[in-house]
């Protein structure tokens, strides 16, 4: 066997790591949506016993690394996980090769309304829907999806933040105002409600849509709108320059309004992105601060129509420390 | 007589109904559940027969056309009151068994308990008259069967039965057998279903003696149960109910009356003027539900609340089972009892 010859560029792009212990790599499984079939798990147990150094790496966005792999064997790990690829139907360019690219990251989801009482969408299926639209990418792009205000998804530190809400809808002659809703609203979330002449009033401008009025409702006074909504927000990030958590930008959002305005935001990245980059990597987020915001928004409502309930922000701020500003 | 109906007879039988009869029925109202893209089952009019749920229990109860979550009374001005109007039109409501024995219970508190009528109520009950749905199985936490509520031999227009896609309908009520008879595919004898078994069962205590009040069976529901009264507001024995006097904003002369439902599992159904609370902990709250639908309503009619349709425990979102507090109640009797006579042969 000769020595080792990789074109690290395309190992990376790969879906493998450029690993710190010299001749090994981690391969990198996406799991859009955070569900993955059990069979797929155990292909993945699999790899790691087979190829692997037997433990498994549950990464910080909803996927799998499988560390541990002798650079050599990186062809016959891509065959391996061509039954997960298939079962999760992750788009691929070319079977048996492994993933098309890594660049734009796994798409994350919280449990959301498969599982969870406040989930006001099933994040599962947007996510893998998103996946399915924007996969293979190699922009480094990062979306999430949260059921609710909550975000346990943490949808604030992504690009592109969906956090679901529901539109409370209220009927006057199914409440007997115990003021559950208007306690829960004050306990758990923003204090919207109150209690005028005998009925809940909802405070529009404060009602985040959360519907934890719909779920402590003892008499179905309270019902969730048939319309999911969707609460975008925008270019949150970690890194070392410039942390900050993403900002408002529509509340009231329809889903394919969510769904144009990333395909929009990948044409924009395409026209903008600093061709000089390290990597050929540049986070949209700092793309956005050197053509600022307007440029942006231009780009990506572009045709939008984000539905009559809609509340766009005519622009945005965002905050968070400047480390390279010192 | 009964007769035996298609879909579509079933549809006819209810159209002609419609004429004299605003329909009430259980409907399964999509996505309007606790959570996302969940349903439930409640009361509501009817516009055709194919809304009518015939598969499921109802998760509220049938009661709320009489004994309605939120009513206007009245309206008052200055020197003049004006009832609210009521939509003069016969009302047929679809219920169980269990529900219609619930009804005995709603007429008791708001028409015999005590000298007066209750009014409102009277109005709305002297326009109603029932369907009788029947049921081919039990449902889970129905414990009918136990509180003798499974049966429901008259008091009915008419029952239906839904088996196999056909219409299987008694009809004691002579003036709409013609209805039927236009409608039906072929007449035959028909008696609606009952179920004779439930997967739970309750044993009664036919006394309860009065250290159970300080048994310590309630102090777990203390910390438990959330007071969220899903419980009584399912229940279709449960009458209680509280005031709002409410006078318009714009005109502070102006105002109305409403009577609101009310649950002793709520937080402020013991209030007294100077702040005083009778029951504090929900443990002391939930004493007084159970022991009223089981013990203290016999004592006062002659006959337990509760029929046992088991919504309480269907709709409690802390898990909390009503029936195995009454088995737990029984048992803490049980035990008294036989402490008591221990004592008494020394």
């Amino acid at each position: 066997m000769g020595n080792l010859d990789i074109n690290v560029g395309k190992l990376k792009k790969n879906a493998f790591r450029y690993s710190k212990h010299r001749g090994e790599t981690a391969s990198r499984i996406r799991i859009p949506g955070g569900i993955i079939d059990a069979a797929s798990l155990g292909k993945v147990v699999e790899i790691a016993e087979k190829y692997g150094n037997g433990v498994i790496d549950i990464t910080n966005r909803q996927g799998i690394e499988i560390p541990g792999i002798d650079l050599r064997d990186m062809d016959k790990v891509n065959e391996e996980v061509q039954s997960i690829i298939d079962a999760l139907r992750t788009n691929q360019t070319e079977k048996g090769k492994g993933y098309p690219s890594s660049g734009t990251r796994n798409v994350e989801a919280c449990p959301g309304s498969r599982l969870c009482p406040f989930g006001c969408y099933d994040t599962t299926e947007f996510a893998q829907k998103m996946e399915n639209m924007i996969f293979p990418n190699d922009r480094h792009v990062k979306i999430a999806f949260t059921g609710c205000s909550n975000d346990c998804a943490k949808t604030r530190m992504a690009d592109f933040g969906i956090i679901g809400m529901t539109e409370p809808q209220y009927n006057p002659d199914r409440c007997v105002a115990c003021e559950q809703c208007i306690n829960f609203c004050r306990r758990r979330s923003v204090g919207a409600l109150s209690l005028v002449n005998g009925k809940v009033v909802r405070d529009t401008k404060k009602c985040i849509g959360c519907g934890v009025c719909v779920a402590y409702c003892p008499t179905r006074a309270w019902t969730r709108s048939k319309e999911h909504y969707f609460r975008l927000v925008l270019l949150g990030r970690t890194g070392k320059k410039n942390p900050r958590l993403a900002e408002d930008f529509i509340k009231w959002c329809n889903e394919e309004s969510i769904m144009k305005i990333v395909k929009n935001a990948y044409a924009y990245i395409e026209e903008y992105i600093d061709p000089n980059a390290v990597e050929h990597k540049e986070h949209v987020g700092y793309i956005v601060d050197r053509t600022g915001f307007e440029e942006f928004r231009k780009w990506i409502m572009d045709g939008v129509e984000p539905g009559p309930k809609a509340e766009i922000e005519p622009y945005v701020y965002w905050k968070g420390k400047r480390y390279d500003r010192i | 007589m009964g007769f035996v109906m298609s879909a579509q007879g079933f549809d006819q039988v209810i159209s002609e109904l419609q004429k004299e009869y605003r329909v009430f029925a259980p409907v399964c109202k999509k996505g309007a559940g606790r959570y996302t893209d969940t349903d439930v089952v409640m009361y509501d009019e009817i516009t055709a027969a194919p809304e009518i749920d015939l598969v499921h229990k109802s998760d509220y109860s049938f009661k709320e056309f009489l004994n309605p979550l939120s009513e206007t009374l009245f309206f008052f001005t200055e020197q003049e009151v004006k009832e609210a109007d009521l939509n003069k039109k016969k009302v047929l409501i679809f219920l169980r068994s269990c529900d219609m024995h619930a009804v005995k219970r709603l007429d008791q508190i708001y028409l015999a308990n005590g000298k007066e009528e209750d009014w409102f109520y009277r109005r709305r009950r002297d326009l109603v008259h029932f369907a009788l749905i029947g049921c081919q199985s039990t449902f889970e936490n129905c414990f009918c069967v136990d509180m003798k509520s499974n049966q429901m031999d008259d008091g009915y227009l008419f029952s239906v039965d839904c088996i196999n896609g056909m219409y299987y309908s008694d009809v004691p009520e002579n003036s709409i057998k013609g209805i039927f008879a236009a409608a039906c595919e072929t007449e035959q004898d028909v008696s609606p279903c009952f179920v004779t078994e439930n997967k739970v069962h309750v044993t009664i205590p036919e006394d309860v003696p009065f250290e159970i009040l300080k048994d310590s069976l309630w102090d777990e529901y203390s910390t438990r149960c959330i007071g969220c009264g899903r419980c009584n507001f399912a229940c279709p024995t449960c009458t209680c109910y509280t005031m709002q006097d409410v006078f318009y904003t714009d005109n502070g002369k102006v105002g109305e009356r409403r009577r609101v439902g009310a649950s002793c599992m709520v937080d402020g159904y013991t209030n007294v003027a100077g702040g005083g609370q009778y029951r504090r902990s929900q443990g002391e709250r939930m004493r007084f539900k159970v022991l009223h639908k089981i013990y203290d309503y016999r004592k006062r009619f002659g006959y337990d609340m509760c029929v046992g349709c088991g919504r309480c425990d269907d709709i409690c979102p802390e898990y909390i089972s009503y029936t195995n507090i009454i088995n737990k109640v029984n048992a803490a009797c049980e035990a008294a009892k036989q402490g008591a006579e221990e004592v008494k042969n020394g």
